[in-house]
């Protein structure tokens, strides 16, 4: 039993649909057993490169990256989280200049206007003395979850695989897991965004998208790439490889060019947990800003001055930029 | 005089039967200010939660604020009518309609708040279908609803005997629906003696059901701030700090409706100083009891000074210095320098007061909600002056006023269909009530 089989079942209409079209060759569903229209989209290009997928016979296949169609299980399948794993993320905060091409990817990848970001970049000062350094911080997918425990109607929930999700078609919008998330994770649908008619695929709480305007959303670990075998949109679009994306049970991280064993890469860097003492248990660990690659400085480098104002009470910048 | 003390009703019937010009002014007043919110909300509709000022980080404003504020005043009519009702105090008589119309019609209001913070008004059912009873916001649901079930039954019990006077008075010059609605109403009420025990015996039940329902409903409100992580919120003093100032509130609210209704209906008869003085001694209580929960509550922040209840002691201090002021020193002091000392202790002085601890108490949950929303744990990083300081846009404001000309205009209109001071019982030709002197 695979993953790919789980949400097999919930994309037999999206194929069957897809076959009634007529639009994929017939050299595709003759060797994937027909799963593998649950990945293409016919109407893209081929950008020549290939993905490896897992068919609903247990054979691994390729398919072309540009084909690739993300899956959009159902709601109910999203409950479920894929079986077998625990997924975990390492940010080394010694590596950050702040590109904010994890912003920009993510904001790309779900649909999302300039005011909401799902990982968001702060310059965090610990004390007077220490040093500053650029924090991105996605959502923890804490495995004590408050939003989870305060939502009144069920719509925030916690997987197996660790995953904290949202569906927004249950969402009533009281806002109360916003407050109750101490990271300030969440951000909320305040009108309806343009962006949010940019996505014409049915809602999966898997994808956060499309947005619906009144109710929370966050950063959702993007399960519909893992399931295609990738990994986070923020995680692949960063130049430095800050972010690392993996599974606690296999023991491995990667950023997509370094792979490496995560107990030992925690244990060696001396990777922690924002605020370990709110008992959120979060299943993102940072990595200390040492060895820093980078100036702080640099973060401002060739920033609007809309980023450049967003720092501007930090006290790095009320110190360095008068 | 020796006729009106024998039927007060002769004497309330005016109030009943007819509407002055500017009785009805009023209600327009009121009605167009009430038009200017429905006009808010629609515009709050139909373009999304944008029109209002809040965002990602103060998702909570206003609303929030009132919505507490109203729950608050309900307490006014719960606790003080509940109490004085199950300690026969002699004086309650001519006050406690007040205090229930008070408690009922707050409680009506106060929730509409908090529904004006939910993005998806189209989903509000789920919170039925799909609740979740670890959420507070489930337990809220349930005790408020409870609540005004309670609260309800309260009220239609200690208007029982006046609604089957109402029915009974021949002279009252009323249309007919009304004499029949009081018929309908009055269940058959005719005040034999077993019909009085059995009331008796419902009220008081009833009486001790509603406080305990109303600490419930408070506390459950204030466990909603508490059980965050947020600094400043999670708190375990707040459920009974929520109680306390809920009942503070209502205490004031109650000054200020018996000094409006002596006035218009001139009930200076009824309505005298001594109850000013007795409301205004609950009033004192109550504020050195509120003193006492702020201080200890912000005691604790400020001398352990954890690192983010710094920053949020230093956030009140700076940005909201005279929220604070107001609603922590001006509305603890005043009381106790008013009420506390003798000669001071007039009428207006104690209305006056009462009104400074309305103002002060709203302000009081303002600088508990949105300071604490302004300081989360990762400082609010953003160019956008609007995502950092919380401001309440012109939507929030004229629901916030048609919030309190819903309860004037409530108010008023209850006040048209029973009189606002019980007229049986008010010269202790009741067995088991006393009468005023």
């Amino acid at each position: 039993m695979t993953v790919e089989d789980e949400f097999n079942k919930d994309q037999k209409n999206s194929r069957r649909q897809f076959l009634k079209k007529g639009l994929i060759a017939g050299a595709g569903v003759a060797a994937g057993g027909g799963l593998i229209a649950a990945f293409v989209d016919a109407t893209a290009t081929e950008t020549g490169e290939k993905v490896k997928v897992l068919t609903t016979e247990g054979e691994i296949m390729e398919v072309d990256r540009g084909l690739l169609k993300l899956p959009r299980v159902s709601t109910e399948e999203s409950h479920k989280g894929i079986p077998g794993r625990k997924f975990v993320m390492v940010i080394d905060l010694g590596k950050c200049k702040n590109a904010r091409k994890c912003v920009e990817a993510c904001q790309k990848g779900h649909h999302l206007p300039k005011s909401q970001e799902f990982i968001k970049v702060y310059l965090l000062q610990d004390s007077e003395k220490t040093s500053p350094y650029w924090f991105p911080k996605p959502c923890f997918h804490c495995d004590n979850p408050l939003c989870v425990s305060v939502c009144p109607v069920g719509a925030t929930y916690k997987r197996t695989d660790g995953i904290v999700l949202i569906d927004n078609e249950r969402c009533i919008g009281c806002k109360f897991c916003m407050t109750g998330c101490p990271y300030s994770t969440r951000v909320f649908a305040w009108k309806h965004y343009p962006e949010f008619d940019e996505d014409k695929e049915p809602y999966s709480p898997e994808a956060s998208s499309p947005g619906k305007e009144g109710t929370v959303s966050k950063c959702d670990f993007c399960p519909d790439l893992i399931r295609v075998g990738k990994i986070p949109y923020c995680a692949s679009a960063c130049p430095m490889g800050v972010i690392y994306f993996g599974d606690v049970d296999e023991d491995t991280v990667t950023n997509g060019t370094e792979t490496f064993q995560f107990s030992k890469l925690i244990s060696d860097r001396a990777g922690y947990r924002y605020l370990e003492t709110l008992g959120t248990r979060p299943c993102v660990y940072y990595l200390p800003p040492v060895e820093r690659q980078f100036e702080v400085e640099r973060g401002f480098a060739d920033m609007d001055q809309e980023i450049i104002d967003r720092y501007k009470d930090t006290p790095y910048s009320k110190k360095n930029k008068p | 005089m020796e006729l009106l003390r024998k039927d007060p009703l002769r004497e309330f019937a005016p109030q009943l039967e007819r509407t002055s010009i500017q009785g009805y002014l009023w209600i327009v007043f009121l009605l167009a200010v009430i038009g200017l919110g429905i006009y808010a909300f629609f515009s709050q509709v139909f373009y999304g939660h944008e029109v209002t000022g809040m965002r990602d980080n103060v998702v909570w404003g206003v609303y929030i604020v009132n919505f507490i504020f109203f729950m608050g005043i309900s307490y006014a009519g719960a606790l003080i009518s509940g109490t004085l009702h199950l300690f026969k105090t002699a004086w309650r008589k001519p006050i406690i309609r007040m205090a229930e119309f008070i408690t009922i019609i707050a409680l009506l209001i106060g929730p509409c708040f908090i529904l004006l913070c939910i993005g998806r008004l189209d989903k509000l059912h789920y919170l039925v279908i799909f609740g979740r009873i670890q959420s507070p916001i489930t337990w809220d649901v349930i005790a408020i609803s409870t609540d005004i079930f309670g609260c309800f039954i309260f009220l239609y019990l200690s208007v029982l005997r006046d609604l089957a006077k109402l029915r009974d008075y021949e002279l009252l010059q009323l249309p007919n629906w009304r004499k029949k609605l009081y018929k309908l109403l009055a269940l058959g009420y005719t005040g034999t003696p077993e019909q009085k025990q059995r009331l008796n015996r419902a009220s008081d039940i009833m009486a001790a059901m509603v406080i305990a329902i109303a600490i419930i409903v408070y506390s459950v409100l204030a466990w909603i701030f508490s059980v965050t992580l947020q600094p400043g919120w999670h708190s375990t003093i707040f459920g009974p700090y929520f109680v306390i100032a809920a009942v503070y509130s209502g205490s004031a609210v109650l000054i200020l409706c018996m000094w409006l209704f002596r006035r218009i209906y001139h009930l200076e008869e009824y309505i005298t100083k001594k109850h000013f003085v007795a409301v205004g001694v609950i009033m004192l209580v109550l504020a050195a009891f509120f003193g006492y929960f702020t201080f200890s509550d912000y005691l604790t922040k400020w001398y352990g000074s954890e690192k983010n209840d710094e920053m949020l002691i230093q956030l009140l201090f700076k940005e909201f210095y005279w929220p604070f002021i107001i609603s922590n020193y001006i509305g603890v002091l005043l009381p106790l320098i008013v009420v506390g000392i003798a000669k001071f202790r007039t009428i207006t002085n104690i209305t006056i007061t009462a009104v400074v601890v309305i103002i002060a108490l709203w302000l009081n949950r303002y600088i508990i909600v949105v300071p604490t929303l302004e300081s989360p744990y990762l400082p609010i990083q953003d160019s956008r002056p609007e995502w950092l300081n919380y401001t309440a846009t012109w939507v929030e404001w004229s629901l916030t006023a048609a919030g309190v000309a819903v309860f004037a205009l409530l108010f008023t209109l209850a006040s048209k269909f029973i009189t606002i001071v019980p007229v049986s019982g008010l010269h202790g030709e009741e067995q088991n009530e006393e009468a005023i002197v």
